[in-house]
């Protein structure tokens, strides 16, 4: 039994994994233009596509890797630029319906290049083996998503709390006036903040395909509402609590379908957003914040 | 004259014409155009309805599709043939099973099924700020769908549910879009309609005077999804399908659309958003299966509302009415 746990204790991190890549950005860009962007989702779709074309035409991992970071960073840059940037001020209404739009249009748009059939996403065979530590066995695919992610997480923090670039990202999330009296370039820290926080959900996309082996079009839907998820678990706009959040949503769920009988693991999807109205319910400021005068 | 007694007036006036047009058109036209229309009608009334929780006091709520999902669901689990009922979903509780309403009750139940799951998000969501609404209404429309693929000793699943009496027709989606832009235009210019602006408006100062906002907010989500659930248990009983996927985030998005290009609070914009893009979508699909390019569509309707937010964010009418139609049925009073 408790070998069976922590069998499902590894699944759990690797889900989570995943969640907190793509919350840990959805996060930052909340932070700083206090949007949620539903087109976040979709940057992980664009990053499972670019995957999917490099390889097919043989571009050797290492370089798919930091080619999809590289796309996702310029896609998210350009819909930093495009979209969310003439927008500030608006009314905050405004701004998710313009999310909202983009998002429909990146969706239809790779619809009408890549139609909606599923492909197959493979990786390499190295990755699909699994690896045995005294009964309880990891495919090396999770055990990478596991890796890659500590890495990419560690990178993230080193940027946003030991470089200027982060300390101006901060200072913008703090208050964007203020940050621009004190000479910060914020309409760039802006664009920067789209650029990371994208590139790292783009990241996820190349996970994303390899752990579950299909992707299409509107693959991005789902990851990006349970972002969100994550998100309010940990308490919006702080990447420490996206990044708890995103853990404890992939634990929660594969808790959920490992541990309750077989015919109700289908609810799963059911389990998370009730949770997320249980969450709001009685802690709607998060898990781990402690006091928000507004919950923005 | 006094204004109830010229609104009156003028209520029946507007209700005769669109009576005579709609017999024009089902006496004139072929089956597909009064299809067509019938589904109009319906995009209409949901667009009108979502504008009374979206435009006047200012929610945002994306939850249309599941609030319609759950009324077709209702709808023609209720009116579906006793006996072939009862084999096919086998989970139903017998006395649902055996029972066989008419329409217009399960009508009315299937709304109030929609209101009573609006009760259970909104009191969590509502007392917070807007995009926790948003969210919480897209986990709803996932949610829903989930349920409705997974539980298929009542619902059949993912194939959904087919071969649902056609019971309604073009004179009933006539009759629910009568029904709810009376119901929003009385809302709209009484104090309660005020009460829900404020609300919008400014929170604290609603407060201040005494409008219970919460109370508010609920009101109108509760409201817009009663007549969502109506308009889904409507649209199964025109078209005879709903499967779980039959409403998705998708139409969420177009009605979205249909409130913005016609004025956050509008209900003449709505009504005319809503007709002009479902006409759009109609004669694009055409061009879309001879070139094959499916999703152009809803790409130029999702690039035509970014370019409505930035050029003209407050759509057509604003919050308002046409001035010579409020005249007509409000009087002077403003």
């Amino acid at each position: 039994m408790s070998q069976y746990l922590f069998q499902q204790l590894v699944n759990g991190l690797a889900l989570g994994s995943l969640y907190a890549l793509v919350a840990i950005g959805f996060s930052m860009i909340y932070g700083i233009v206090r949007l949620i962007n539903f087109a976040h989702g979709d940057l992980v779709m664009i990053g499972a596509f670019a995957t999917l074309a490099m390889v097919a035409a043989g571009v050797p991992w290492p370089l798919v890797l930091l080619f999809v970071l590289l796309i996702g960073a310029l896609a998210g840059a350009t819909i930093g630029t495009v979209v969310f940037k003439p927008l500030i001020g608006a009314p905050q209404v405004t701004g998710f319906i313009a999310t909202l739009a983009v998002s429909i249009v990146i969706q239809n748009t790779a619809l009408m290049i890549l139609s909606g059939q599923p492909r197959n996403f493979l990786f390499p065979a190295v990755m699909r083996q699994r690896v045995d530590f005294g009964g309880v066995s990891a495919s090396v695919t999770d055990l990478t998503i596991i890796g890659l992610t500590a890495l990419m997480i560690a990178a993230l923090l080193f940027i946003v709390y030991r470089t200027r670039l982060g300390t101006a990202m901060r200072a913008t999330a703090e208050n964007v006036m203020a940050a621009r009296l004190m000479g910060i370039a914020v309409d760039r820290t802006i664009v920067v903040a789209f650029a990371i926080g994208s590139a790292l959900a783009a990241v996820a996309g190349l996970l994303w395909g390899g752990k579950f082996g299909q992707i299409d079009p509107l693959l991005g839907f789902v990851p990006g509402l349970k972002a969100f998820v994550a998100c309010v678990i940990g308490g919006v706009g702080s990447i420490g609590g996206a990044l708890l959040g995103g853990y404890l949503l992939g634990l929660a769920e594969v808790l959920f379908v490992g541990l309750m009988p077989q015919e109700v693991s289908g609810y799963r999807d059911s389990f998370v957003f009730l949770l997320l109205i249980v969450i709001l319910l009685v802690r709607p400021s998060g898990l781990f914040m402690r006091h928000v005068e507004e919950r923005a | 004259m006094n204004g109830t007694a010229s609104r009156s007036l003028a209520s029946a006036g507007a209700i005769v014409l669109g009576a005579i047009l709609v017999w024009l058109v089902q006496n004139t036209a072929s089956d597909y155009v009064v299809t067509l229309l019938a589904v109009l009608f319906l995009n209409a009334a949901l667009a009108v309805s979502l504008t009374l929780t979206n435009g006047l006091a200012g929610l945002f709520s994306l939850g249309h599709p599941a609030f319609m999902t759950i009324g077709a669901y209702v709808a023609a689990i209720l009116t579906f043939p006793a006996g072939r009922k009862e084999s096919m979903l086998s989970d139903l509780p017998l006395w649902i099973a055996q029972t066989e309403l008419s329409l217009l009750p399960a009508l009315l139940l299937a709304g109030l099924a929609g209101a009573a799951a609006a009760l259970l998000v909104g009191f969590p969501v509502l007392r917070l700020r807007g995009h926790y609404l948003a969210v919480a209404t897209l986990g709803l429309i996932v949610i829903v769908q989930n349920l409705a693929t997974n539980w298929d000793g009542i619902t059949r699943g993912g194939a959904g549910l087919s071969g649902v009496p056609r019971l309604t027709g073009i004179w009933w989606a006539f009759g629910l879009l009568a029904i709810v832009v009376m119901a929003a235009w009385r809302i709209k210019f009484s104090s309660l309609g005020r009460a829900m602006m404020a609300t919008r408006e400014n929170e604290l100062a609603a407060e201040c005077t005494g409008i219970r906002t919460v109370r508010m907010r609920m009101l109108a989500f509760v409201v817009g999804a009663f007549f969502a659930a109506l308009a889904g248990a409507m649209m199964v009983h025109l078209i005879g399908v709903v499967t779980p996927k039959s409403y998705s985030v998708l139409l969420a998005f177009n009605l979205v659309v249909m409130v913005v290009i016609g004025g956050s609070g509008s209900i003449v914009g709505a009504i005319i958003a809503a007709s002009a893009i479902t006409a759009l979508s109609e004669s694009l699909r055409p061009a879309e299966e001879s070139l094959g390019l499916y999703g152009l569509s809803q790409v130029i309707v999702a690039l035509s509302l970014i370019l409505v937010l930035y050029f003209r964010p407050q759509g057509l009418f604003g919050t308002r009415e046409p001035e010579l139609l409020r005249r007509l049925f409000e009087g002077s009073r403003r």
